[in-house]
């Protein structure tokens, strides 16, 4: 791994404020990603992969409080930084998309006015020149015609071309770490392969580190260099992504390769996880969030869970991991 | 690319488009107006007591009330009178008040722009208060301004414009005595401005007049409270919940993702969009005041259309009371134009609708 990370999130908690009480969302949840390098952050829904995005952005919903740990961008602490500061990084060091690009964008304003705004708040670019830069960027991300669509609105546009203006939008600024929340849900599966293409591109050609956000574990393992494995807001696994698959060591990412489409011959032969994600209000919840769910659970797993140092090069919280192999060639190649 | 792909159109195209929306609009008004000088006729019509008798006199003979009846065109079948108040408003006219002898279109013309001016008042004094503290409680939940927003709105709610109206006379004008007698639009002193726009504020700084407009703007003020209290409530609580749901949607979140400042966050991006419903409101706003209007008038003795319509009302004199509320229909159907237009210029996608 190389020394200075991109970004380092290093024990981070998470808890919302609900009527019912309070969910401990996130749980010392700990990553590093190094500079262009692509990591994946794979887990079900609610498992608390996008709380730890919004968390490192400083865009959790007020109901949510970060209550323990670090996450380093250089020497900048984003949880403990002032909104002064977080406003010089934010959109300009860190820049993010989201899914559901049609909602994403501001509906009532034209796409190219929303790049120009990026540009011209982040001072790189002057008020008079923006717009002619905002049609730049659009047919830097492939939109044809960009003078005549940046005086689109969304409405107008497919979902495929709305998630070409939101990466238009995160790269104004050309910054040096993009977290992609899911970038292709909600497009049809022929487009979803061109965004990927376009952010590994983009990603690429301005040396960009690249947090990736899915559920989809193959999708991870054709798109990204490491694996971060989460589960009710515990990474249980973290992983180079040929040794994860080749030798995944924690009982849940051995059940979600089971549970890949790709890896199973039938569908007989598809395996569904048993149970569901504990309810994380619950006051009782053992150490280990999956061991109510777990077919090797032994009685060393009411103890706290193990600590791993942040770089150790493949992490598992597991006090009975499955053995671990000598890796073979991978057949699954690393983006 | 599925669906309809219908990428940046240029300004003329837009103005196209609005026009299209507009002239639609209008056309969509006329049956609307038909129905209201159907009703208002029939309504009228049907209100108790009989102007034939009332205008004889109380000691006339059944001869005399005949006679009265026959002059009026009373005795004529409904039918009937009906096409020659259609053929009069077709002439503009609106037909003579019995009980001031003046041909209604005049005095509604002179009578109301004292209600425009009262009310439009009310309602920017309302919008300044109400929409900033909208947008300030709702980016502070729970703060000590989102807690005065929620006093203001169940307040505001509770209290009927009569009741707020005598509170301000009783202390502004009877116990502090900083405010002028409730007597109208103008001090006995001063006389009214050169006629412009029928507003007495525009007109006196029109002539050049600044005792005139003081002095008006004296009058004006507690009935302009009152009215801006009575709107106050539903103005602010529109404004906090529409900005509550815009702040929480995932384009907001984007903007604040890339960094955009706390200013264009809130107003370019949050605001924007969060105005749609504050303007359904504010019209709706717009047509309650109207109504509470009559009762403002008649506390502060405002020579407004609304009085006028009441002691008509009271005198069972048709003309007035038809002529007041075709009136209001026509600046209801104006006002729901207004705010279609005012959507088009905001929402890109209502002017694709029309």
């Amino acid at each position: 791994m190389t020394p200075a990370p991109a970004l380092s999130v290093e024990g981070l908690s998470v808890e919302f404020r609900t009527r019912s009480g309070a969910v401990r969302a996130l749980e010392n949840v700990s990553f590093r990603v190094a500079k262009g390098e692509t990591v994946a952050l794979v887990g079900e829904s609610g498992s608390g992969k996008s709380v730890t995005a919004y968390a490192v952005m400083g865009i959790l919903d007020p109901a949510g409080r970060v209550t323990a740990g670090r996450a380093m961008l250089g020497d900048l602490d984003l949880l403990a930084a002032t909104p002064k500061e977080l406003a010089n990084v934010r959109g300009r060091k860190i820049a993010m998309i989201f899914q559901n690009p049609r909602t994403a964008l501001n509906p009532i304003r034209p796409v190219g006015r929303q790049i120009a705004d990026v540009l011209i708040c982040h001072g790189n670019v002057s008020r008079r020149a923006a717009p002619a830069q905002a049609v730049e960027m659009l047919r830097a991300v492939g939109i044809t015609d960009p003078a005549r669509r940046a005086k689109a609105y969304p409405f107008e546009m497919s979902g495929g071309m709305c998630q070409r203006v939101m990466i238009a939008i995160a790269l104004a600024a050309k910054p040096t770490l993009l977290i992609a929340d899911e970038p292709t849900t909600g497009l049809d599966v022929t487009t979803q392969a061109v965004i990927m293409d376009l952010i590994n591109d983009l990603a690429k050609e301005l040396g960009m580190a690249t947090i990736f956000i899915t559920h989809d574990l193959a999708l991870a393992g054709q798109r990204s260099a490491r694996i971060v494995v989460m589960h009710a807001g515990h990474v249980v696994e973290n992983a180079p992504t040929a040794d994860l698959f080749a030798n995944p060591r924690h009982p849940y990412t051995a059940e979600l390769i089971a549970a890949t489409p790709d890896s199973a011959a039938s569908l007989d032969e598809l395996a569904a996880i048993a149970g569901s994600l504990p309810d994380l209000r619950r006051a009782d919840l053992p150490p280990c969030r999956y061991s109510e769910r777990c077919p090797r659970k032994i009685a060393a797993c009411a103890q706290p869970l193990p600590l791993a140092a942040p770089d150790a090069a493949h992490f598992v919280a597991c006090w009975n991991p499955l053995p671990a192999q000598v890796v073979v060639a991978p057949t699954v190649s690393a983006a | 690319m599925g669906g309809p792909d219908r990428p940046g159109h240029d300004d003329h195209n837009e103005r196209r488009e609005m026009l299209t929306m507009i002239v639609k609009r209008l056309a969509m008004a006329i049956p609307s107006l038909i129905g209201v000088v159907v009703v208002t006729f029939l309504l009228t019509r049907a209100l108790p007591g009989d102007p034939a008798v009332y205008f004889a006199g109380p000691a006339a003979t059944p001869q005399a009330i005949q006679q009265v009846r026959v002059n009026l065109g009373l005795d004529k079948p409904l039918i009937e009178q009906f096409g020659r108040y259609v053929v009069d408003l077709a002439h503009g006219n609106l037909g003579t008040s019995l009980t001031t002898g003046q041909p209604v279109a005049t005095e509604l013309r002179n009578r109301l722009p004292a209600s425009a001016e009262l009310t439009l008042l009310g309602l920017i004094v309302s919008i300044v208060i109400a929409v900033p503290l909208g947008i300030v409680a709702a980016t502070k939940p729970n703060s000590l301004i989102d807690q005065a927003c929620r006093v203001i709105s169940t307040a505001g709610v509770s209290l009927p414009v009569f009741f707020t109206g005598l509170i301000l006379v009783y202390v502004f004008y009877y116990l502090l005595g900083w405010a002028p007698a409730p007597l109208g639009r103008l001090d006995v002193f001063y006389t009214e401005p050169p006629h412009v726009t029928g507003f007495y504020l525009i007109d006196s700084l029109i002539a050049g007049d600044p005792g005139t407009f003081m002095a008006s703007l004296k009058q004006l003020i507690l009935p302009a409270l009152t009215l801006a209290i009575f709107s106050l409530a539903p103005i602010t609580r529109m404004t906090r919940a529409s900005m509550l749901a815009v702040l929480s949607s995932d384009f907001v979140r984007t903007a604040r993702a890339s960094g955009l400042s706390a200013y264009t966050v809130i107003i370019t991006y949050a605001f924007r969009n969060a105005m749609l419903p504050v303007i359904t409101t504010l019209g709706m706003v717009f047509s309650f005041l109207l109504g509470a209007n009559v009762l403002v008038e008649k506390v502060f003795a405002w020579p407004g259309i609304g009085s006028y319509a009441v002691e008509a009302l009271l005198a069972s004199d048709f003309a007035p009371v038809q002529g007041f509320v075709l009136t209001m229909a026509v600046m209801y159907v104006m006002l729901n134009l207004l705010i279609d237009i005012l959507y088009g210029l905001i929402d890109p996608r209502v002017r694709l609708e029309a």
